[in-house]
């Protein structure tokens, strides 16, 4: 198992219900989640806004830290382990961000957003392995001097992906990384990730508003919905027969481009 | 504020190229300015007292802004009196800076008890009226190059620290911050490699502003008599007396008020300046 | 007869000659919805912002005739099209964050156009806005009028928009990307609630949009645009069963769909783009000939 996670917890507090005096209110965002993630599986997530989906990301790979429950990665327990030790297990887990504007920083060329993890990690041969990784998402080699800014947005989240996948992790969480991007480079992007998932062996969990574009990718998905997990099912099976009825609300609201599609 | 990247495709170079020059200018004249002075600018010469500038009729040569009322060269106080200014501007400047941008940083960015307790007391010190806390400071440990530097710093280091911690709360909120976390990097780290870079812009144009204020607080403090001592050549000094006489002699008084009015502007337009020539995200 | 909008060869270009519009021409008649579609910077959100005359200011009408409801908006005085625009036609906007003011309550907000700029009383306009609450399906609509608009959902908030835009019973209304910022189920809603007030008040709708699925459900005839530049004019059955253009059948092919369990994703080929490029090319050639 790549993930076990457990009975996960996480509340926070609500600064704007807080009172004068004394603690804030806590609001549960993540109610009792317990999910595997195999070795080598693609899991999609799914949910809504407000769904928590994204906190679960950033709860996954210990941005955040659970109230309850436990996180293993690959036979570590890795709930309530402090940064310092975690930082050299970091580079096992990775991330895609959803918005590529914000998550490469403006004032660094790509060869240093690249390299920066990899010098931080102690690897050698820095400029080949920035080479390598351009020419693993298909850009030329060239870019590696340019600036965010520079590049379009399809481009920008290649290099967000070139980032995570230039340290070989085990695991990369991708959170609705082509929400963003116009339907012709969402399918570039999505074709990359599949070629790369099956090249590197990569263990992925994709985050998703849209089941559209995660019934290509995943071979399991599971549903969320105001902090719980309403389904977990294989992709064919809950495509087919979807069991909660919120799967079927969002399967039903989705408008496919097809005007015979029953919407009422 | 103003969005620069409405500006990005105006020619940005004149601006720049006319701040720097005056600035370039007067460092030399500061530097050299044993050198260059026509006069030594302290000596008196009452019979020579209220000379013109060189274009006007009844003038010496020698004396090519005309002299004050007690015989002084215009010209000499005046590049002398750039020597202090610019000291003071990179000083006080730089040490203000250092310092509020500093623990704007660190209140900004790692948030919780360390900024609560920054951002307290830059509270507390804001309460001080500032020109009051300056003259009780200088009335304390009397005149003379420190205490105007202290003052300044004393007074304007919460500017930095104000500005630079909201500027650092939006970056830290960027997720190129979570994606140095998740890389692997220590929270000093991220500080100094992905905030820092971020904010330096801003900085640097609250630096050359920084020194533009120094510069009138300068002036301020010598025209109320609280700068060195009040022979020596300050363009405060120099307004304040030229005030007294500027129905006689305004050349006194309008020199160094221009001197005065075109540093101060120089060091704020090139902090503009210098933010749309290189910053990578605005060029 | 011309119909209600009818927007004749308009070019927008910015300030320094780059063009942004190239030569538009779309009919939207009395009742009907027309969609407008492309990609990121095709130039599918100007021509509503021409048509309202809220260009950004770098920005101009290089040529070309706006007609609506027989008068051509580009051959009368400012002052005057102002007038015209605001009397015929209203605008459901993107974002329900920040379309609304965050410091007015949402009555006020409904009520103010029709005051200020229609002239009615305060008391009719009130009514209005209460008959308007309740038609986009909001409970309790006199309490939702005392609310400040952080103190209710996104959904709640288009809802209000949707409602402030029918307000003053305008002819057109321009929606733009008006259900990108929600969740699909909450789209779905939204989707439905244009669509019956359209139908309800006759109005002629011009609705904005990158999404070829939600074009599929709301409009009778649609615009594919690229690089401003209209490629493909079409009604909608037509365009969905036998799109005609290269462009236009690449992108119906890159739009993801859950249906399809095998099927690749097909980015649109570089041929298409280089094709589609030329023809903005050879435009432009034509055009300052």
């Amino acid at each position: 198992m790549m993930y076990r996670i457990e009975n996960l917890h996480l509340s926070l507090p609500d600064m704007t219900r807080k009172p004068l005096l004394g603690a804030a209110p806590r609001i549960e965002i993540l109610k009792s989640l317990t999910f595997d993630v195999p070795k080598g599986a693609v899991l999609g997530i799914v949910g809504g806004s407000g769904s928590g989906k994204s906190t679960l990301g950033r709860v996954m790979l210990r941005l955040l830290e659970p109230t309850a429950g436990s996180i293993v990665f690959d036979g570590t327990d890795i709930t309530h382990t402090d940064e310092v030790q975690l930082r050299p297990m970091r580079r096992r887990f990775q991330m895609i961000f959803q918005d590529p504007m914000s998550s490469l920083n403006p004032r660094r060329r790509v060869d240093g957003i690249i390299g920066g993890p990899l010098r931080l990690h102690g690897l050698d041969g820095l400029r080949s392995r920035v080479d390598e990784a351009l020419d693993m998402v298909g850009l030329p080699r060239g870019f590696a001097h340019r600036y965010p800014h520079e590049l379009s947005g399809g481009q920008r989240q290649r290099v967000g992906i070139a980032r995570a996948i230039a340290l070989r992790p085990d695991f990369i969480l991708a959170d609705e990384i082509v929400s963003g991007l116009d339907v012709s480079s969402q399918a570039q992007v999505l074709n990359l990730l599949e070629d790369l998932v099956r090249e590197l062996g990569l263990t992925l969990a994709f985050i998703s508003h849209d089941l559209s574009v995660i019934r290509r990718l995943c071979s399991r998905i599971i549903v969320l919905h105001q902090g719980l997990i309403v389904e977990d099912a294989e992709t064919a099976e809950l495509f087919t027969s979807p069991k909660a009825a919120y799967t079927r609300e969002l399967l039903q609201a989705i408008p496919l481009p097809d005007p015979d599609q029953p919407w009422d | 504020m103003r969005d620069a990247r409405g500006n990005r495709r105006q020619p940005i170079g004149l601006r720049l190229w006319l701040s720097g020059g005056w600035l370039l200018i007067l460092a030399c004249a500061a530097i050299f300015a044993p050198l260059i002075a026509p006069q030594d600018p302290l000596a008196q010469d009452l019979f020579s007292g209220r000379l013109p500038p060189f274009w006007e009729s009844g003038t010496e040569p020698g004396f090519w802004l005309g002299t004050d009322s007690l015989g002084r060269d215009v010209l000499s106080r005046m590049l002398y009196g750039a020597r202090l200014a610019l000291i003071v501007a990179l000083v006080a400047g730089t040490l203000t800076c250092i310092i509020g941008a500093s623990l704007g940083l660190i209140a900004g960015y790692y948030r919780g008890w360390p900024d609560r307790i920054i951002s307290r007391f830059v509270d507390i010190w804001m309460a001080f009226p500032p020109v009051l806390f300056a003259i009780l400071l200088i009335a304390v440990i009397g005149t003379g190059l420190t205490s105007i530097i202290l003052a300044i710093v004393i007074i304007d280091w919460t500017r930095f620290a104000r500005v630079i911690r909201a500027e650092a709360m939006g970056q830290g909120a960027m997720d190129y911050v979570a994606s140095a976390q998740v890389a692997g990097r220590t929270r000093f780290g991220t500080m100094l490699t992905e905030i820092l870079p971020n904010v330096l812009p801003t900085i640097v144009a609250l630096l050359t502003l920084e020194m533009g204020i120094a510069v009138i607080v300068e002036a301020i403090l010598s025209f109320v008599n609280l700068s060195i001592s009040t022979d020596a050549p300050t363009w405060g000094g120099m307004i304040s007396e030229g005030r007294t006489s500027v129905h006689q002699a305004w050349w006194v008084l309008v020199f160094p008020l221009i001197t005065l009015f075109l540093t101060v502007l120089s060091f704020s337009q090139l902090g503009e300046g210098l933010k749309d020539r290189f910053d990578p995200v605005l060029r | 007869m011309r119909p209600f909008l009818s927007i004749r060869n308009l070019s927008v270009a910015l300030k320094n000659g780059g063009l942004i519009l190239r030569n538009v021409s779309l009919d939207v008649a009395v009742g009907k919805v027309h969609g407008l579609v492309g990609e990121s910077g095709a130039g599918k959100s100007m021509i509503g912002k021409s048509v309202l005359g809220t260009l950004p200011r770098a920005l101009q009408i290089t040529g070309g005739e706006i007609w609506l409801d027989g008068v051509d908006l580009l051959s009368i005085p400012p002052a005057q099209r102002r007038k015209r625009i605001g009397a015929t036609a209203a605008l459901i906007p993107q974002d329900p964050l920040t379309a609304l003011n965050p410091t007015r309550r949402i009555g006020p907000q409904i009520t103010r156009r029709l005051v200020d700029i229609l002239g009615w009383t305060k008391a009719d306009a009130q009514a209005r806005a209460l008959e308007l609450l309740e038609e986009v399906q909001i409970a309790d609509p006199a309490r939702v009028m005392r609310n400040y608009p952080h103190e209710l959902s996104g959904g709640m908030r288009q809802r209000i928009l949707i409602a402030s835009a029918f307000a003053a019973k305008p002819k057109l209304i321009i929606a733009d990307e008006p259900t990108t910022a929600l969740d699909v189920t909450v789209q779905k809603q939204i989707l439905r609630l244009i669509a019956d007030m359209q139908a309800r008040h006759g109005s002629a709708l011009l609705f904005v949009t990158h999404d070829l699925g939600v074009v599929s459900k709301v409009c009778d005839a649609l615009s594919v645009l690229y690089a401003g530049k209209v490629v493909e004019d079409a009604q909608m059955r037509r365009f969905f069963c036998r799109p005609v253009h290269p462009y236009s059948r690449a992108l119906l092919a890159a739009t993801p769909t859950y249906t399809n369990p095998t099927g690749s994703l097909m980015p649109v080929p570089q041929s298409v783009i280089d094709a589609v490029e030329r023809e903005v090319v050879q435009h432009d050639r034509r055009w300052r000939a």
